[in-house]
């Protein structure tokens, strides 16, 4: 017990950055799980985030009350957002998302009610480690039900071939909006939660670069399966203390073993990190 | 009005930097249908890799300017063999390739940062000689025609080379069908080779120039050229290299008058990827591509 206390004490909030990471990771994998490719979920977070932090800082709204309306309010963003945009495939669609995803965060630069390029400062710091983890496991649980539903196949379909299962009569369109918005609404209440937990964000942290870091813990983790993105962002966020425990302090020595797992797990292994641990038949199928 | 005709004038300076860096990514993607994620990383490491000869060995920029393009374009070859020739078989080349391309351009990256420090660099004055003149109120510096110039000269010369030479056929024979261009006895991994030393080179060529306008370099300089890059060419049509051109142009252009009318500076990226997302929407072929069954 004394050596758990220990731990959190040094380690709590790596342990905390992981469950929100391992979240956004959960936010993208339901949208990649329908075969789609977004860059934009990083900011579907920064709508949650900045929604939540202006209602706890302006309005003073229950914390409960601020993280679900961020959450709603991406996944209204997703609706209108996505019903244009999914009709594009592959490396376009990954391009509109990611201009929605720089629109969204140049409007947080520009606007007075997000604190500009400084972003917003001060929010308090409510979201405990308990409700992290909570959130963590009802969405996991989520997703194993969602994966065995007529939703679950219907994604799976369209993933491994869109013209096929819109030929059996599932209605594609429809399908891929709900796994944008799923997904948006993941996003965004992880958002709204880091904002509770990191007392300041800014329009950087919501960026390309962090759409991208989400892309990675998924294809780091295995995308066939829920629990891939979990293993990818809990590997990728411990990885830089587990360097500096070996003595490896220098950023662009860091950066550059990011690169290089990467590099091989696409290379070597299509289906991620999970396919290692798992010898079951439904992960370790080929991609489509 | 002559300080809008100066904006337009520096919109056309930054836009042929603009189009030369687009014309390499839009090369790639023409032939394989993979975007280059690395390509902006390469356009940094060439930057920097002419400012290191320049200040290292006190190499005129006009000796330095050949080393380093030639050494972004091995960079290309290095590209291609390890991050996409080996998924090339693979079903899903296109998402596969996109990740691994992201993967050389967090490992390119972090070398220009190990290399070069994090900080911002510049060219040692006088790297190039440089006269001002002014002309109706505008004020032309000698380096912005000379940067003009060379990416002119750059752009033509790889349309000379598309239309005129073997080679270059052949990676628009590639272009059209891998298969038909196999069946034709091409051998279709060299000139998938050659198509990445010649896109890459064009990157460092534009990032040496891009340093010299902006008499700034830092490694992490790719990242905001990347996502134009990404826009000036959609705004062209995906793999069009007369697209690109204009695209990039059109590019440069639009974020000076944005400036220009709205006086913020940081609305100029806002239009630009309200365009890129409308022209996405409305006509996803770009001005000047050719409309596609499969857009994957």
């Amino acid at each position: 017990m004394a050596f758990l206390m220990h731990f959190f004490a040094v380690y709590g909030n790596l342990v905390n950055f992981i469950g929100i990471n391992a979240l956004m990771a959960l936010g993208l994998y339901v949208t990649l799980s329908a075969g789609q490719l977004s860059l934009g979920n990083a900011a579907f977070a920064g709508i949650g985030g900045y929604t939540a932090g202006i209602l706890t800082m302006q309005f003073h709204a229950p914390y409960i009350l601020s993280i679900t309306s961020g959450a709603m309010l991406s996944g209204i963003v997703a609706v209108l957002i996505g019903l244009p945009v999914l009709r594009l495939r592959g490396v376009f669609l990954a391009m509109a998302t990611l201009s929605f995803g720089e629109v969204v965060r140049i409007a947080a630069v520009n606007l007075t009610i997000t604190g500009g390029a400084q972003g917003l400062v001060g929010i308090p710091n409510k979201t405990t480690t308990g409700l992290i983890f909570t959130v963590l496991a009802l969405t996991g649980y989520f997703m194993a039900k969602l994966r065995q539903s007529r939703i679950g196949w219907s994604f799976e379909s369209i993933r491994e071939d869109e013209a096929a299962a819109a030929s059996l009569g599932v209605n594609t369109t429809f399908y891929k909006t709900v796994a944008f918005t799923i997904g948006a609404i993941i996003s965004g209440l992880a958002g709204g939660m880091y904002a509770h937990l990191n007392f300041i964000i800014s329009p950087g942290e919501f960026g390309f670069s962090a759409a991208v870091q989400l892309l990675i813990y998924n294809i780091v983790g295995g995308t066939r399966i829920w629990y891939g993105p979990l293993l990818g962002a809990t590997l990728l966020t411990a990885l830089p203390e587990v360097l500096r425990g070996i003595g490896v302090t220098a950023g662009p020595i860091r950066m550059c073993v990011n690169g290089i797992i990467l590099l091989l797990v696409i290379l070597f292994l299509p289906n991620g990190l999970i396919s290692l641990l798992s010898r079951s038949s439904s992960i370790a199928g080929p991609r489509p | 009005m002559s300080l809008l005709l100066q904006q337009l004038v520096n919109g056309l300076f930054i836009g042929s930097v603009y189009g030369l860096f687009a014309v390499g990514y839009t090369l790639v993607f023409g032939v394989l249908d993979i975007l280059n994620m690395a390509h902006a990383t390469v356009f940094t490491l060439g930057g920097l890799v002419a400012l290191w000869l320049v200040e290292g060995s006190g190499m005129s920029i006009w000796a330095a300017f050949p080393l380093a393009v030639l050494f972004s374009g091995l960079l290309g070859l290095v590209l291609d063999r390890v991050a996409f020739a080996p998924l090339r078989q693979r079903s899903d080349t296109y998402f596969s390739g996109l990740i691994s391309s992201i993967a050389m351009a967090i490992i390119f990256e972090s070398a220009a940062l190990g290399l070069f420090g994090a900080h911002t660099v510049r060219f040692p004055p006088n790297t190039i000689k440089t006269d001002i003149w002014r002309i109706e109120g505008v004020t032309i510096t000698s380096l912005q025609v000379e940067i003009v110039l060379v990416a002119l000269i750059l752009m033509g010369a790889l349309s000379l080379f598309l239309h005129r030479t073997r080679t270059g056929k052949a990676i628009r024979a590639v272009a059209e069908s891998e298969r038909t261009a196999r069946l034709l006895g091409i051998h279709v991994d060299g000139i998938i080779a050659s198509t990445f030393f010649v896109s890459s080179a064009l990157g460092g060529a534009a990032g040496i120039l891009f340093g010299l306008y902006f008499d700034a370099l830092s490694p992490d300089m790719g990242r905001s050229i990347e996502l134009k890059g990404l826009a000036v060419i959609v705004l062209g049509g995906m793999g069009s290299i007369p697209g690109a051109i204009l695209g990039g142009l059109t590019f440069g252009l639009s974020e000076v008058l944005t400036v220009a009318v709205t006086g913020k500076s940081n609305l100029r990226d806002a239009v630009a990827f309200t365009v890129l997302f409308a022209v996405l929407l409305l006509r996803p072929e770009g001005l000047l591509g050719r409309r596609r069954a499969r857009e994957v």
